[in-house]
C-alpha cells in the first residue's frame, strides 16, 4: 500500500531545545539544503543554526511599498493639481508636507498587502492550501512539546536508509518517512474552473447592479423618498398657484429691510457730497470702531495710514494717497459714496460695511489726515 | 557553556589611563576655543556652550533613562551593556559645571531677561510667571539634584551589586525607576522648554520636550553603541558578547531615527499647516537665507542616511558598520542642536545664514573630551559588566 504513495520526506522528532539546535547545526553540516525544522515556540538562535539565507519578502515589501508612495502622490497631483486645483489657504497646489502623511499610510498599506499577497501566491502557491506535513502525527507533536525536523525527498543528498540513520544518530525519540497524501495531491482546485469564475462574474455584476439600482432609483420611489416631496411650495421651482408661475414671491413695494437703508444717491456723486452728512460724534467708541474697519478693509490697498503704498502694492494699481489737498477737501458724503458704491477700481463695500461703520471709517480717515497734516497748533 | 574553562563569562580589565588623559587634552584645546570665544563674542560662545550642555545632558539623562527602562521592562537584552550605560550617565556629574558659564551669563544668552523686549512684546509678557530669573534657577537646579540623586539610586546601587550579588537589588530598583520615569519626562521637556525653546521667548511648541527626547535617547544609544563595540573589539567586555546583543542597539537606534523624524515632522506640519505667525515664526528663521539648506540638511544626515544605514538586518548588528553609523548619528545630534539654538544667535545679530567658526569647533571638542574623561575616571576600578546581576549569565546567551 505504501508503495504506491510519493514520499515527501523523512522527519525525526527530538525532545529538548538543545538537541533540535544540535540536529539543525548537523544537518547543515552534513550538506542537506531542503530540509525543515518545525518547533512550538521560536526558539532563539535557530536562524543562525540552520544558515537560514535572508527571506525575499522584504523585496517584495519594498518595492510594492515604492509603487505605493508613487501612486499616493499621483492620485494627489492628478485631483489636486490636474483636476480640481483649487488655492487652499494660501497654500501651493502641490503642497507636499500636506501629502506626506497620506503617501506614507498608502506605501504601508501596499508594502504590507504585498507581502500577505505575494506570501500567499509566490511562497504558498496558490490556490494551494495543502501541504504532505498537515494532519500528521509529527505535525501534532510538534505543535505542542516535540521539536522536530524533516528532510525533503528532493534533496540532492536524500537517501532513504542513510537519513533514517543519521536522524537515530542524532538521537531522534522517532524517525518516520511522510508521504503525500494521494487524495490531496491529485485534488483539482476548483478556483479555475469556468463554472465558478462565471459565478464569480455573474455576483459580481448582480451587486453591482443591486447597488446602483439602489443608491440611484430606488431612494427616490415612493415611500422611500419619505418626505422629498411635500404640500409646500420650494425655492426656485415653478408653482401654477400664482399667476406668474413663480413659487417665489416678491416683497410688497416700498418694502426696507431693517437696518439696510437703500442708498439714493448712487447716480450723482455731487448731490452725495452736498446732502450727506457724518451723523456720528467724534469719540473713542467710533474712532476706535473705525480703525479696526479700516485696517481690515481699506489698509490692504490705502496702506495703514492711508498713503496709498501698502501690502497689495504692485498687484492692483496704487491708489492715491489720502492725503492730498483734493481729498481732504472733500466732504464727508462724498467719501461715503465712494465706500458705498466704488471708484474706479475700487469696488463697492457696502456689503461689506454697514451705513454706520462707512461714517466710522470716514471719522478714522480724517483723523488719520489730520495726523498726517499736523498743524502747529496741533500739537499744543 | 559546559567545559570550565568557558565559565569565565567576564575578566575584570582596566580601562587603559590614556584615554581621559586624551580627554583631558581635548578639554583644555576646546577650553582654550571657547575661552577665546568668550574673549571676542560673548554671545556666540554662549550659544555654542548651550550645545555643548544639551549635548552632554542628552547623553547623561538619556543613559539614565536606559537604565531605568531596562529595570521597568525587566529587559535581558541591555544587561551586558547596563555598566557601560550607567557610566555614560556620569556625565550628569559634569552637566551643572558646564551650565555654570552659562548661568552666570544668563542676562545675556535669554532675551526674556531683557525688560525692555519682554514689555514690548504681550506674548512674552503673558509667560513672566514662567520665565523669569528666580523660577528658571530653582526649576534647573532642581532638576540638576534629581538627576544626581537619581544617579546613585540607579547606578549607585547596581555597583553596589557587583559586590553584593543581592538580586532582590534588580526589584527594588525597578520601584525607584518607577518613580523616576515621570521625573523624567517633566524634567527633560522642561530643560528642552527653559534652554531651547525659550531662547525664542514668543515661540512655542507642545512637542518640543518630545523632540529633544528622542534626539537625547539616539545620542545616548550612537553613544553606548560605539563604546560597547570600542570595549569588545579590545578585549575589556565579556567574549560572549555577539552580534545578536549588537542588534538590539541597532534596532533601538533605526527605531529612534524614525520616531525623531515622526516628532520633527509632525511639529513641523501642524505649524506649517495652521500658517500663524506667532508659530511659524521658528521655521521662518530656519528657512531663511543659508539656514534653508541647513534644514534640508538636517532631514537628510538626521533621518534620510540613517534610515537607509540602518534598514537591512546585517547593518544592525556588523559592529564596523554599527560604530560607523553611531558616530554619524551622534554628529547628527549635535548638527541638530545646533540647528535648533544657533539660528537664533544669527538672528540676534543680523547675520545671514549659518555661522561656523573656532568658537563653534569647540563644541565637538568639548564634548568628546568630557565623554572620554568621564567614561576613564567613571570606570576605575569597576566591573565594565554587571557581574553581580541576577540576569548576567542568561543575557549574554541571548540570541535573536
Amino acid at each position: 500500500m505504501e508503495n504506491n504513495k510519493i514520499l515527501h520526506s523523512m522527519s525525526a522528532i527530538f525532545t529538548s531545545p538543545d538537541d533540535i539546535m544540535k540536529a539543525a547545526k548537523e544537518i547543515v553540516k552534513a550538506g542537506y539544503t531542503k530540509f525543515d525544522i518545525h518547533t512550538p515556540y521560536p526558539v532563539h538562535g535557530m536562524d543562525g543554526a540552520m544558515k537560514l539565507k535572508r527571506s525575499p519578502l522584504g523585496y517584495f515589501a519594498f518595492a510594492l511599498g515604492a509603487v505605493g508612495a508613487m501612486l499616493a502622490l499621483l492620485l494627489m497631483w492628478s485631483t489636486m493639481v490636474e483636476s480640481y486645483p483649487n488655492n487652499i489657504g494660501g497654500k501651493p497646489l502641490f503642497p507636499l508636507p500636506a501629502f506626506i502623511p497620506v503617501t506614507f499610510e498608502v506605501t504601508v498599506l501596499l508594502a504590507s498587502v504585498a507581502t500577505v499577497v505575494s506570501m500567499i501566491v509566490i511562497f504558498f502557491r496558490f490556490p494551494n492550501n495543502s501541504h504532505p506535513l498537515h494532519d500528521t502525527p509529527y505535525m501534532k507533536k510538534v505543535s505542542s512539546d516535540k521539536y522536530g525536523a524533516v528532510i525533503e525527498s528532493d534533496d540532492p543528498n536524500f537517501d532513504f536508509d542513510n537519513v533514517k540513520e543519521f536522524f537515530t544518530g542524532l538521537g531522534a525519540e522517532t524517525v518516520e518517512p511522510i508521504y503525500f497524501d494521494n487524495d490531496e495531491l491529485n485534488v483539482k482546485h476548483n478556483i479555475f474552473e469556468p463554472k465558478f469564475i462565471t459565478g464569480l462574474t455573474i455576483i459580481a455584476i448582480t451587486v453591482s447592479a443591486l447597488t446602483y439600482f439602489t443608491l440611484n432609483k430606488l431612494i427616490f420611489m415612493e415611500p422611500f423618498n419619505w418626505m422629498m416631496t411635500q404640500q409646500k411650495l420650494s425655492a426656485q421651482s415653478p408653482s401654477n398657484f400664482f399667476k406668474d408661475g413663480f413659487s417665489m414671491r416678491e416683497p410688497v413695494s416700498g418694502t426696507v429691510a431693517k437696518n439696510n437703508m437703500p442708498y439714493l444717491y448712487s447716480d450723482s456723486v455731487d448731490l452725495a457730497e452736498q446732502v450727506m452728512v457724518n451723523p456720528l460724534d467724534v469719540d473713542d467708541k467710533n474712532l476706535n470702531v473705525g480703525k479696526v474697519k479700516y485696517n481690515t478693509y481699506c489698509s490692504p490697498c490705502h496702506d495703514y495710514n492711508g498713503n496709498g503704498q501698502a501690502r497689495l502694492n504692485g498687484q492692483f494699481p496704487n491708489p492715491p494717497s489720502l492725503h492730498t489737498d483734493k481729498v481732504r477737501n472733500w466732504k464727508d458724503g462724498r467719501i461715503f459714496h465712494i465706500i458705498t458704491v466704488g471708484q474706479n477700481t475700487m469696488p463697492a463695500y457696502a456689503q461689506q460695511l454697514s451705513d454706520e461703520e462707512r461714517w466710522q471709517i470716514i471719522t478714522y480717515i480724517r483723523a488719520l489726515q489730520r495726523a498726517m497734516n499736523a498743524t502747529e497748533e496741533d500739537m499744543k | 557553556m559546559s567545559n570550565a574553562q568557558d565559565l569565565i563569562l567576564y575578566e575584570k580589565k582596566a580601562i587603559p589611563s590614556k584615554i581621559p588623559l586624551i580627554g583631558l587634552a581635548l578639554l583644555a584645546i576646546g577650553g582654550g576655543l571657547a575661552g577665546y570665544g568668550f574673549s571676542t563674542d560673548s554671545i556666540r560662545a554662549s550659544y555654542s556652550l548651550i550645545i555643548v550642555f544639551m549635548t552632554l545632558f542628552s547623553v547623561g539623562f538619556g543613559a539614565l533613562f536606559l537604565v531605568a527602562l531596562e529595570y521597568i521592562v525587566n529587559a535581558d537584552w541591555s544587561v551586558p551593556f547596563r555598566r557601560i550605560t550607567e557610566i555614560l550617565a556620569g556625565v550628569l556629574f559634569i552637566v551643572p559645571l558646564v551650565a555654570i558659564p552659562l548661568l552666570i551669563n544668563l542676562d545675556e544668552i535669554f532675551t526674556w531677561l531683557n525688560p525692555e523686549l519682554v514689555n514690548a512684546d504681550k506674548y512674552v509678557k503673558g509667560k513672566t510667571p514662567y520665565l523669569n530669573e528666580s523660577f528658571f534657577m530653582i526649576r534647573n537646579i532642581a532638576i540638576f539634584v534629581i538627576m544626581i540623586i537619581f544617579y546613585f539610586l540607579l547606578a549607585g546601587r547596581s555597583f553596589k551589586q557587583d559586590v553584593t550579588k543581592n538580586p532582590k537589588s534588580r526589584k527594588t530598583s525597578a520601584k525607584l525607576s518607577a518613580i523616576f520615569m515621570p521625573l523624567f519626562a517633566i524634567s527633560i521637556t522642561v530643560v528642552a522648554m527653559d534652554w531651547l525653546m525659550s531662547l525664542e521667548p514668543k515661540w512655542f511648541s507642545t512637542i518640543f520636550g518630545v523632540y529633544y527626547f528622542a534626539g537625547s535617547v539616539l545620542a545616548t544609544l550612537s553613544v553606548l553603541t560605539f563604546v560597547v563595540i570600542s570595549l569588545k573589539d579590545n578585549g575589556y567586555l565579556s567574549k560572549y558578547i555577539n552580534e545578536d546583543h549588537y542588534y538590539n542597539l541597532g534596532g533601538l537606534m533605526f527605531a529612534f531615527t524614525n520616531f525623531w523624524a515622526y516628532i520633527a515632522f509632525s511639529q513641523f506640519l501642524l505649524i506649517w499647516y495652521a500658517n500663524i505667525p506667532d508659530e511659524t515664526l521658528w521655521y521662518v528663521d530656519r528657512g531663511d537665507g543659508g539656514w534653508f539648506i541647513m534644514s534640508i540638511a538636517l532631514i537628510f544626515i538626521r533621518f534620510g542616511i540613517p534610515y537607509l544605514a540602518l534598514v537591512t538586518r546585517p547593518s544592525k548588528s556588523n559592529p564596523f558598520r554599527l560604530k560607523i553609523i553611531s558616530v554619524w548619528v551622534f554628529l547628527a545630534h549635535i548638527f541638530d542642536l545646533y540647528w535648533v539654538i544657533m539660528p537664533e544667535y544669527t538672528k540676534r545679530t543680523g547675520a545671514e545664514g549659518p555661522v561656523f567658526g573656532l568658537t563653534e569647533l569647540s563644541v565637538p571638542l568639548l564634548i568628546v573630551g568630557v565623554l572620554m574623561l568621564v567614561i576613564g575616571l567613571m570606570s576605575k576600578n569597576k566591573n565594565l559588566m554587571t557581574v553581580g546581576d541576577p540576569k548576567f549569565k542568561s543575557s549574554l546567551e541571548f540570541h535573536l
